[in-house]
């Protein structure tokens, strides 16, 4: 270490130098890789296509219309102008009435009017990353610890680590069973971390999840809830996917189950939710606590203060969410265009065996390319995904950045692009397959001898060709970038 | 059942700073629906120039409108949650701040890191630099906020460097040498000085002796130098601003690039342009580390993009920039001005102040004793009986009782004058009053009157028929 370094570390913390920021994962490599050469569709054709990336683009047009007739909620209509004094003056931690009148209504509906939300009881945060710090510096302590289901995203380990000094335990979920979240599998590490001598705070769940794409249904969630009652544990429902449900089962929230006749202690309950993904605005940065807890809503009320809503954003928000007409078609047409998009990236995939997760929501697919690994190891998941960004020129996001038990999966974002785009990435994905198959198959023929022979039928080397093509520059010879890993 | 800093108070906001401001939500002045009422003077926000503003937006709907040339960008601004921020936005931030320093410093983007206001830019500092249990000073009295701001959740510990009237609040070479012990005995690390400058509560700017002292300490113990500039635009009198980074440059010290890796910035757009609303705040540091990390850090509390691409658009207007610094200074002045002035009528006088948002009241002379009880007796009296919310010297933790910090540019020049009457009526009931008292405290009233004089300075006298202005 230099002694420039020997000095930082003496100089700052230990939370500024070291590693609990969480971003020498692979999941942020791939970023860097997209960074490196982005995909564009006139300027850069063969770049890196980003499929690493959450986020719901398929509905702006909706929003943009909606915004050209309603100047007001940007407060840039002549009377709007006047407005802006009291919003840009406007601090209270307490947020904008009509804001959290509008977030609770929109999420009323999002869960189809199943249930009722108190604006009083919704905190804003900086993002659903602000709320998940917030909330885990009210409920623990340094050193305790959250469990969570894997596979789980991986910003939670930053979002709930690194400044609290609280600990992730995950609940190993198995593909076995499509990871389904199990009694066995919560009390199997609750009783790891007895032994351990680490004292369980609470549980984070993400409903609809993420990477899965799927919902948890009423038995489980059912289950979930007599478990931490009976450990006397929290539980944190992380539902900012809640609207992105887009074929049946519907989506039960964790509000729902409370309602029903089950012994719950309410205080125990606590909901993360954002408009990043339902209404794809990462941008604005409204994030929201809502809890059942009176304490935990006063102190992560006062805990906002480091992230509060731009009062401008918390306007524009008010307006358009309480636009009853416009959010009842904005949800019904983003599930509808957010299936469409699914179904046609899983019919590519169909046709090629690519296996994954049977879905029903969320922006990404699990897909199962265990059989393309060399073997069933995560260095050697890791040699695939290196092949997908840097040869199949996709960002997708390794299992195991996900803490995926499992080696061979990969988180697939699909609703951060255009048709042409999403076209373009299949074809990609589908020639990659097909190349992989052929030299499987032909490494079976072939084994004995050391000589690899590639023969296609002829339709199907004009496909591949026009594929190739696209896909890169160099070899006309269409071989399997495998192939080129191995002798 | 819930974290330890979910229970405890280190926050502190059950101290007067709070209760004033509840107290004043229940019972707010208004001067048609309620003329008896609360007026707020203990919030410092600047609400002078929104004229200013709101003309420029009026002339630029485009940026409200999210649009650049007459095109929608809503859905670029929607997706972009990039921590580095909007770099448009950071370019024309660190020209304002150098516009405001008269550009006698030059700041680079790539150092400017931005998060969601002054409040949690503060305590991402604290995080990046102190491990829970080590401390930093700073020197009183200081904005009460920062109990929370610093603290809380952080686990740093705050050890007050003392400030005494007897020299205007400054900061010396002693103080800062004792508070430094004082923390040794404590068994607590120091890790850096924390100072406003312009300061909250004084309203004055750190002239260049506090400025070298800060200096000297902080190459001497190799602490870090954190200073809170958000008020560096309202600096409406002379002695001029001088920043840390100016007088660090001035000084020439050896291993300049060593002092410079350890001096911080904050910065925020809430105080100088009136804006708190839209949670602009932002660290500007030297350290590399320091900025990869509180980058990272900001991911908690970024700027919402729409508000970003607002202020970038505002502040690319030189023309317009310049004029609201100017005229937001001039009418600041004025505004301070006129509350010097009717305080003095009162018979109460002022620190000396050449900035901020509020002054330093002296009221030593109308306590009972002199203890914080005391004050606390007064503050309660003037919150309930004359209906002004001002904060005590307490809650800024200033070592001497009887200071109170009142507010001038949060309300309209009426309003100003209502608080003005209500003080004046409030003094002369206090001195007839005493006229029955006890010698020895009028006495004691009679020194502390000719004290006063050592406060209030001449200053052209209030004329009532001056313009309007808001």
């Amino acid at each position: 270490m230099s002694f420039v370094d020997r000095n930082q570390e003496n100089l700052l913390s230990k939370i500024a130098t070291g590693n609990g920021h969480g971003e020498n994962s692979p999941y942020f490599d791939g970023w860097k890789a997209f960074e490196n050469d982005p995909f564009h569709a006139s300027e850069n054709p063969r770049g890196v296509i980003q499929m690493g990336l959450a986020e719901n683009q398929l509905c702006f047009d909706l929003i943009q219309d909606w915004t050209k007739k309603n100047p007001k909620a940007s407060i840039c209509t002549p009377d709007g102008v006047d407005a802006f004094r009291d919003i840009a003056i406007f601090q209270d931690y307490h947020g904008l009435p009509e804001f959290r009148n509008a977030v609770a209504k929109f999420m009323t509906k999002v869960r189809g009017n199943r249930v009722r939300f108190d604006p009083n009881r919704i905190v804003m945060s900086g993002g659903a990353t602000g709320a998940h710090e917030t909330i885990v510096f009210c409920l623990a302590n340094p050193g305790e610890a959250f469990l969570v289901p894997t596979p789980y995203y991986p910003g939670f380990d930053r979002d709930l680590r690194w400044r609290t000094g609280v600990q992730l335990l995950p609940v190993v979920c198995e593909s076995s069973n499509n990871f389904k979240v199990t009694r066995k599998a919560l009390e199997a590490a609750y009783e790891s971390a007895q032994e351990a001598n680490i004292r369980v705070k609470g549980l984070l769940l993400t409903n609809p999840s993420n990477p899965l794409g799927t919902v948890l249904d009423r038995e489980t969630l059912r289950s979930i809830v007599s478990f931490i009652n009976e450990k006397n544990i929290h539980l944190v429902s992380d539902e900012i996917y809640a609207a992105t449900v887009f074929s049946e089962p519907g989506f039960v929230s964790i509000s729902e189950i409370i309602e029903e006749e089950i012994i719950c202690n309410r205080d125990l309950i606590h909901i993360v939710y954002s408009l990043s993904k339902d209404m794809g605005f990462p941008g604005f940065r409204v994030g929201i606590i809502y809890s059942y807890n009176d304490a935990v809503v006063h102190c992560s009320r006062k805990m906002s203060s480091f992230g509060l809503v731009s009062s401008q954003t918390q306007h524009l928000i008010a307006s358009m969410l309480s636009d009853d007409e416009f959010v009842d078609r904005f949800i019904a047409e983003s599930a509808k265009r957010l299936g469409k998009r699914h179904e046609v990236f899983t019919q590519g995939l169909d046709q090629v065996g690519i296996g994954y997760l049977k879905s029903n929501a969320g922006l990404f697919l699990w897909m199962d390319l265990h059989h393309l690994l060399k073997e069933q190891t995560f260095e050697a998941e890791m040699e695939l995904w290196r092949v997908i960004i840097n040869e199949v020129k996709l960002n997708v996001s390794p299992g195991s950045s996900f803490h995926c038990s499992e080696p061979g999966w990969f988180r697939v974002c699909f609703a951060n692009m255009d048709d042409s785009t999403m076209d373009l990435a299949l074809t990609r994905i589908v020639t990659f397959a097909l190349q992989s198959k052929e030299v499987r198959i032909q490494r079976k023929k072939c084994w004995a001898s050391n000589r690899l022979r590639l023969s296609f039928s002829k339709r199907r080397m004009d496909d591949i060709m026009m594929a190739q093509s696209l896909l890169s520059p160099h070899s006309p010879i269409p071989q399997s970038p495998l192939v080129r890993a191995r002798t | 059942m819930l974290s330890r800093k979910a229970s405890c108070d280190s926050h502190e906001q059950d101290s007067s700073y709070f209760l004033g401001w509840q107290e004043y939500e229940k019972n707010p002045y208004h001067e048609v629906q309620n003329p008896n009422g609360i007026i707020q003077m203990g919030l410092a926000e600047n609400q002078l120039s929104f004229d200013l503003l709101e003309s420029w937006l009026a002339s630029n709907t485009d940026a409200l409108g999210l649009k650049r040339n007459g095109r929608s960008v809503f859905r670029e601004l929607a997706l972009f949650q990039d921590y580095h921020g909007f770099p448009a936005f950071k370019n024309e931030l660190v020209e304002f701040m150098a516009k405001l320093r008269g550009y006698k410093v030059a700041f680079d983007p790539n150092k400017l890191v931005l998060m969601a206001g002054s409040t949690s830019a503060n305590e991402i500092l604290m995080f990046c630099l102190a491990e829970p249990g080590e401390a930093f000073l700073l020197p009183t009295p200081y904005y009460p906020g920062f109990d929370r701001d610093l603290k809380w959740r952080t686990g740093v510990e705050i050890v007050p460097i003392h400030c005494s009237s007897s020299n205007d609040f400054r900061i010396t070479a002693c103080a800062l040498e004792e508070a430094y012990q004082r923390a040794q005995k404590l068994n607590l690390k120091v890790k850096g000085v924390l100072v406003t400058n312009p300061s909250n509560p004084l309203g004055s700017t750190l002239n260049r002796d506090e400025l070298n002292h800060l200096i000297d300490f902080a190459i001497k113990k190799e602490v870090h130098i954190i200073s809170d500039e958000i008020y560096s635009g309202t600096v409406f009198d002379s002695p001029s601003f001088i920043s840390i980074t100016e007088a660090v440059m001035e000084k020439h010290v050896d291993h300049e690039s060593d002092l410079l890796g350890r001096i911080h910035i904050v910065y925020s757009l809430s105080k100088d342009l009136g804006l708190p609303g839209f949670r602009v705040g932002m660290i500007y540091s030297n350290n590399e580390t320091v900025v990869a990390a509180a980058t990272k850090m900001s991911s908690f509390g970024l700027v919402s993009s729409q508000t970003q691409f607002l202020l970038s658009n505002m502040l690319s207007d030189k023309k317009f920039t310049s004029k609201y610094i100017k005229e937001n200074q001039r009418r600041l002045k004025k505004r301070k001005d006129m509350l010097v002035s009717g305080l003095r009528s009162a018979g109460i006088g002022c620190a000396k102040s050449n900035a901020g948002l509020f002054c330093w009241v002296d009221m030593r002379y109308l306590l009972r004793s002199d203890t914080f009880e005391a004050e606390k007796e007064l503050w309660k009296r003037i919150l309930f009986e004359v209906g002004l919310n001002i904060s005590p010297g307490s809650s800024c933790h200033c070592s001497e009782p009887g200071w109170f910090r009142v507010c001038f540019a949060n309300m309209s020049q009426e309003i100003l004058k209502v608080a003005i009457r209500r003080i004046e009526a409030f003094a002369e009931s206090l001195s007839s009053a005493s006229g029955r008292e006890n010698l020895s405290h009028q006495r004691s009233a009679r020194n502390s009157r000719r004290s006063l004089s050592k406060w209030v300075f001449p200053i052209s006298s209030y004329n009532d028929h001056e313009p309007a202005d808001r």
